[in-house]
């Protein structure tokens, strides 16, 4: 039985395969890196699931990204094996930094995050030797495959679909897992679940881990098509984009986080003749939302269908 | 030796900038509960105007102070009508709007100074004291630190010696039992923001001859002013002063013998250390439930 769900999501999909060849070049580089975007949101979702904040997010993405780098430039190893490394290594620095992280909550984790974040960020900067210091690293080889050149964009952008696609579809089976149940127990009902025997320590650090393990990937998808890594691209500059992304579009459901990246993003590109007050667009953006619809864009929706059955239920003469 | 002194005057110097930025953090969090990411951004104003008023336009130094002061609690007391009040009871939704102003008046700089290098102001009061054959601070140093230090002590007065003072720590301690005694909770918010941003204009104001002006310059403020309140304890003004002249002095040193990188890495280990071991801070109270 394949349900309309199902047939919408395959439609989509090919739609995403033909769409970028009837766009200019840089139209796909847009889809590149709103595909990345995707998964960065998506991931944080899950952390998000457990009721906590964190603004470390982008800077597991850099963990991802410079492991990445560092080891397909460095040690000659390939893209195929460098990926899945960003993802283990992200992963890794994640569950380290669940001991001191996890002992707070709330504010002081969002907080607490952000510092240890922050302080990550300086030691990339401080250490010129294996990290490049404010630069960065440059060169970053693409990935190589059959011969295909991965410097063209269209190219690029296939396998950032697939990748993300396969990620999305994990992330989404974990949401709806016993584990993503449990999660949202931890965040609603924290002493219930912990009375019946639930650690919510370990699920607050597990959905920690496995949010870092694919931002980890998305860092090292996006530093093999740019090239190049530095420490300012994962600021908290960047970092509130992501939760802006996620705020506005809803993070209730799983595809509220895609529609605010989706949404604001091309509204973003729009604006691209505006270059200079683009920041400005994009706050009054935010506190419009913020105000206006506290529920993101995803609460549009059953909005306007209630919207529709009403007017059908008592048509106008 | 000489290095030595002088960083200690710097430190002191430091440590007054820092006390003004993260007191009007306090006072807007510990009032609204709301985190204002906008404000390092309001002390990017207030240096900004000083850089307009004064060195383009000329007017003294002094008038443009009282100004930028003007400017910049009226931003504050904006912020807290249109955007705060309606958020009450949500922090997420306070932060996000602060985070939208941020934006705004981040382009606003951009728009009124140009894109270019980072701006100068020749400082209005010239000259060097010099102590000792050794020592040398600039006048507009010492002014800077007489000025801050007469806010810190007036801000002192005023909450714990005068009524509506009085009615902005009850706000804070317990915003229900507060509202009950009829303490007037808009009224108070007002109160609060606008005294966080008229320091917040005062500091934008008193570095404007000392630094770079440039429209991100919020960030290191920001920054600062967190590490500054959470080791002082999130609500704890005598903290928050105690919390930055400390750090003032770890920066200070740390940057001239070793590196501003490693000095501010240091200062955010620091308030993660103290975040885990005690979250009140070094001058917060446990509060018994």
């Amino acid at each position: 039985m394949i349900s309309p769900r199902i047939i919408s999501i395959v439609v989509l999909l090919v739609g995403l395969v033909i769409l970028p060849h009837f766009l200019k070049f840089h139209h796909q580089d847009f889809l590149i890196f709103l595909g990345i975007n995707i998964l960065v949101v998506v991931s944080y979702r899950l952390m998000t699931l457990t009721g906590e904040w964190s603004l470390i997010h982008i800077v597991m993405m850099g963990v991802g990204a410079y492991t990445s780098a560092l080891l397909s430039k460095s040690l000659g190893v390939s893209f195929w094996i460098s990926m899945p490394m960003a993802g283990i290594s992200a992963g890794f620095v994640a569950a380290l930094l669940c001991f001191p992280l996890f002992r707070m909550t709330q504010f002081y984790f969002l907080i607490g995050s952000f510092a240890v974040g922050e302080a990550i960020r300086l030691a990339w900067i401080y250490f010129v030797k294996p990290f490049g210091g404010s630069s960065g690293i440059n060169n970053v080889p693409p990935p190589e495959f059959w011969g295909l050149d991965f410097m063209e964009p269209i190219i690029y952008f296939y396998l950032v679909l697939t990748i993300v696609t396969i990620c999305l579809f994990i992330l989404y089976r974990i949401e709806n897992s016993r584990i993503g149940l449990t999660l949202h127990a931890v965040h609603w009902q924290a002493p219930l679940a912990e009375s019946v025997g639930v650690d919510t320590w370990r699920y607050r650090s597990l959905a920690f881990i496995i949010a870092s393990l694919f931002v980890g990937i998305a860092g090292a998808l996006k530093v093999h098509y740019l090239g190049i890594v530095t420490p300012h691209q994962f600021g908290v500059g960047t970092m509130v984009f992501v939760l802006i992304w996620v705020i506005l579009g809803g993070y209730n459901t799983f595809w509220g986080p895609i529609l605010g990246a989706v949404v604001l993003s091309v509204l973003d590109e729009s604006f691209r003749t505006f270059e200079a007050l683009r920041p400005a667009i994009y706050g009054a953006l935010l506190i419009a939302g913020i105000m206006f619809l506290p529920k993101g864009f995803e609460s549009i929706a059953p909005k306007v269908r209630a919207w529709w059955r009403s007017s059908r239920a008592s048509p106008s003469p | 030796m000489e290095l030595f002194l002088q960083s200690i005057i710097n430190s002191f110097i430091q440590g007054g900038f820092f006390a003004l930025w993260a007191v009007g953090l306090v006072l807007v969090f510990g009032v609204m509960g709301v985190v204002n990411f906008a404000h390092g951004e309001l002390v990017m104003v207030g240096a900004y105007t000083i850089w307009v008023l004064h060195a383009q336009y000329g007017t003294p130094y002094l008038w443009s102070l009282c100004l930028a002061i003007l400017l910049v609690m009226m931003i504050g007391l904006a912020m807290e009508r249109f955007l705060f009040r309606p958020k009450q009871g949500d922090p997420l939704g306070g932060l996000i709007n602060s985070i939208g102003v941020l934006f705004i008046l981040q382009v606003v700089a951009h728009v009124v100074g140009g894109t270019g290098p980072a701006k100068q102001v020749a400082p209005p009061y010239a000259g060097t004291m010099i102590i000792g054959e050794l020592l040398r601070i600039p006048y507009q140093r010492l002014f800077a630190l007489a000025i801050s230090a007469v806010a810190l002590l007036l801000l002192w007065y005023f909450l714990t010696r005068t009524k509506l003072g009085w009615s902005l720590r009850a706000v804070a301690v317990d915003r229900e039992a507060a509202a009950l005694q009829g303490i007037n909770i808009n009224r108070t918010s007002a109160i609060a923001i606008g005294v966080s941003g008229a320091l917040a204009g005062l500091a934008g104001g008193l570095m404007a001859p000392m630094t770079n002006i440039y429209p991100t310059m919020g960030h290191n403020v920001l920054i600062t002013a967190f590490i500054v309140t959470i080791v002082g304890g999130m609500g704890s003004l005598s903290g928050a002063v105690i919390a930055a002249v400390l750090y003032a002095f770890l920066h200070t040193f740390v940057t001239v013998y070793v590196s501003g990188t490693i000095a501010t890495m240091c200062g955010l280990l620091i308030m993660v250390v103290v975040l885990i071991i005690r979250p009140t801070g070094i001058m917060g109270k446990r509060v018994s439930e």
